[in-house]
């Protein structure tokens, strides 16, 4: 598990000729900031000021962000130790959890891809949702209907991505495929 | 220049020779068969230019018993060994499409660029 910032994605040639889309990440250092009995706390990301009550909790540390982890061996981690990106290896199975870009009140056609009405020859029926349920039985809207509302801004886990490149010297791992967000986004990256 | 610029950058082959449309080049490919790697080689006219920096690529044509081959290859593409410029062509067109009409030796034939 490690932190990293989505910093854009493009396209990379694999050794058998492919271009493949890529995301890079600056993935770490990550330092471990506190060790419980069955996670660890890590923290990732430079910043210059640290309020009092984190002060206290991270001693000389100044990491901007925090976030537990469970791990099956706490025992093995030390406070103040280094977690990089030669954490993954070239191949690895890995997981990115990110929280996706904002949509807003977005409506049904959007949201839970609904097909809409015709648009013209009369038709007022243009991305309206229709029907919501039937009448007097049950006589309530189901629990779980879809429609429209409060649209991404929320987590969500990308499973399935491999590790195709690894740059130690500038903290770099570029990984296949999309992850959630928008560029300089917070993302948590677990070997799967 | 930010992160994804520079590995950008980094794609792009430096010993790729220059060519242009209409030149006849000979392309040696990397193939892996039955887990050996030989080479591959394809001679034709180049009719097109396509893409930018490191998404460029270019398609190669030629006639292979009566009958049309083209190959579109990525010019920076690891699978691609090396690029062979054999004849230097003088053409009027970005675009070679008109070769695939022609019949015959108009179709193979272009006029020989005397600047190279």
């Amino acid at each position: 598990m490690m932190l990293g910032y989505k910093k854009g994605m493009t396209q990379i040639y694999l050794d058998n000729g492919d271009l493949a889309p890529v995301t890079i990440v600056e993935a770490g250092p990550c330092f471990v900031s506190q060790v419980k009995e069955k996670s660890i706390q890590v923290g990732f990301g430079k910043t210059k000021h640290v309020n009092k009550p984190k002060s206290g909790h991270l001693k000389e540390l100044k990491l901007k962000h925090l976030k537990e982890f469970k791990v099956s061996k706490p025992e093995e981690y030390k406070i103040g130790q280094e977690i990089n990106v030669e954490f993954f290896k070239i191949g690895d199975i890995v997981k990115v959890r990110g929280k996706s870009i904002g949509k807003g009140f977005a409506g049904t056609v959007k949201r839970w891809h609904f097909t809409r009405g015709p648009m013209s020859h009369g038709s007022k029926h243009h991305r309206l949702p229709g029907s919501i349920g039937a009448g007097t039985t049950p006589g309530r809207v189901e629990k779980g209907t879809r429609m429209s509302g409060r649209m991404g801004n929320r987590f969500i886990t990308v499973k399935g991505l491999k590790i195709l490149r690894i740059d130690k010297d500038n903290n770099i791992v570029m990984i296949s495929g999309a992850v959630p967000g928008s560029n300089n986004n917070l993302l948590e990256i677990y070997k799967q | 220049m930010n992160i994804v610029e520079e590995i950008e950058k980094k794609q792009i082959k430096k010993d790729v020779p220059s060519f242009k449309v209409g030149d006849t080049i000979k392309v040696l490919s990397k193939i892996i068969e039955g887990g050996k790697e030989r080479l591959q080689a394809f001679e034709g006219i180049v009719i097109k230019r396509q893409g930018h920096k490191w998404r460029e690529t270019f398609t190669v044509r030629k006639i292979v018993m009566g009958i049309g081959v083209e190959k579109i290859l990525p010019i920076y593409s690891p699978a691609i060994d090396s690029i062979q410029v054999i004849k230097s062509g003088k053409v009027n067109r970005a675009k070679l499409y008109y070769l695939r009409k022609l019949i015959g030796s108009a179709a193979t034939h272009i006029e020989e660029d005397a600047k190279n």
